[in-house]
């Protein structure tokens, strides 16, 4: 029944992802891209991730905000033509030599519902829910490798977010620090 | 076939990441790359009636600090869940400095239409 849900869920991802792609209006292409967020946080949620489905819905309104907050009030929301047309066929022939690469891959991927760490014992994340509780004290397997097993990881993640703020509010700021220092003098 | 879904998710944001001109579309579409990527590692940990790995009282044994052999073959994989964790919010960060990059372009030249973009330069 799981599976059956699953199928719906990916093939309502897929169709606003079509219409995400192909409508000529940003604000609703934004607002399809939202569809295949919250689309994605319920599969979390079937593919027994609840963490990643909390965190995906708070990160999702965020990004729709940051999103809207770019297109909406724009004179020029919507979209005339695409690019010319030897650059749209070349683009595409790449994308189908992806596409025949990535079928291939396919063949040597194990069934869906079997883990990979389920065919070698011993593996880390056996490991880690086997003495995560004794190690860490945390009853969530996903907290204590989180925060206690890979605590250097959310460490670097924590940097790359202080880095895109810092780069983000360096590109929006209007005025230089120099001429800002200038109109008040 | 979930996985090839999945692919098919990643392709349509490959797509629209290549061929469209406005720049907004192109953050979409590595938006929905990012969907899938996160989606597929999710996908390669689950177990199919697996339960989600959060330790239950009854599976824990006090004394011997030993997980009981039932709840070890039932979770799901929980070290993809972890990682896809980071990735999650580290594309909040890149999507923030990618729309920042937007916004900024289009108070210079007016347009979204990175060919128009192009063609102001010389």
């Amino acid at each position: 029944m799981a599976l059956f849900y699953i199928y719906i869920l990916l093939l309502f991802m897929v169709i606003a992802a079509i219409i995400a792609v192909e409508t000529k209006d940003l604000l609703s292409a934004v607002i399809c891209v939202g569809a295949i967020g919250f689309g994605g946080s319920l599969m979390f949620l079937f593919l027994r991730a609840p963490d990643i489905a909390i965190t995906q819905i708070v990160v999702e309104v965020l990004g729709l905000i940051i999103l809207i907050r770019a297109t909406i009030a724009r004179d020029l929301t919507f979209i005339t033509g695409d690019r010319e047309f030897f650059g749209t066929v070349v683009s595409v022939v790449i994308l189908l030599v992806i596409v025949v690469a990535g079928i291939r891959v396919f063949n040597t991927m194990p069934e869906f519902g079997v883990p990979v760490f389920a065919r070698i014992p011993e593996t880390a994340s056996q490991v880690y829910i086997s003495r995560g509780l004794a190690d860490t004290g945390a009853t969530n397997v996903v907290t204590s490798v989180y925060l206690d097993y890979r605590a250097y990881d959310t460490l670097g993640e924590a940097t790359v977010l202080f880095t895109a703020v810092i780069g983000a509010t360096a590109i929006l700021r209007s005025k230089s620090r120099k001429r800002l220092e200038e109109s008040e003098a | 076939m979930p996985y090839a879904l999945c692919f098919l998710l990643f392709m349509i944001g490959l797509y629209c990441a290549v061929v469209k001109k406005n720049m907004v579309k192109i953050v979409l579409g590595i938006m929905i790359m990012e969907y899938a990527v996160n989606l597929f590692l999710i996908m390669l940990g689950y177990l199919s009636g697996g339960v989600a790995p959060i330790i239950n009282r009854a599976d824990y044994d006090g004394q011997t600090q030993a997980i009981a052999a039932q709840f070890l073959n039932a979770s799901v994989d929980p070290l993809p869940q972890a990682l896809v964790l980071t990735s999650i919010v580290i594309s909040l960060g890149s999507l923030a400095l990618m729309i920042s990059i937007c916004i900024r372009t289009y108070a210079k030249y007016g347009t979204f239409d990175i060919t128009e973009i192009r063609r102001l330069r010389g």
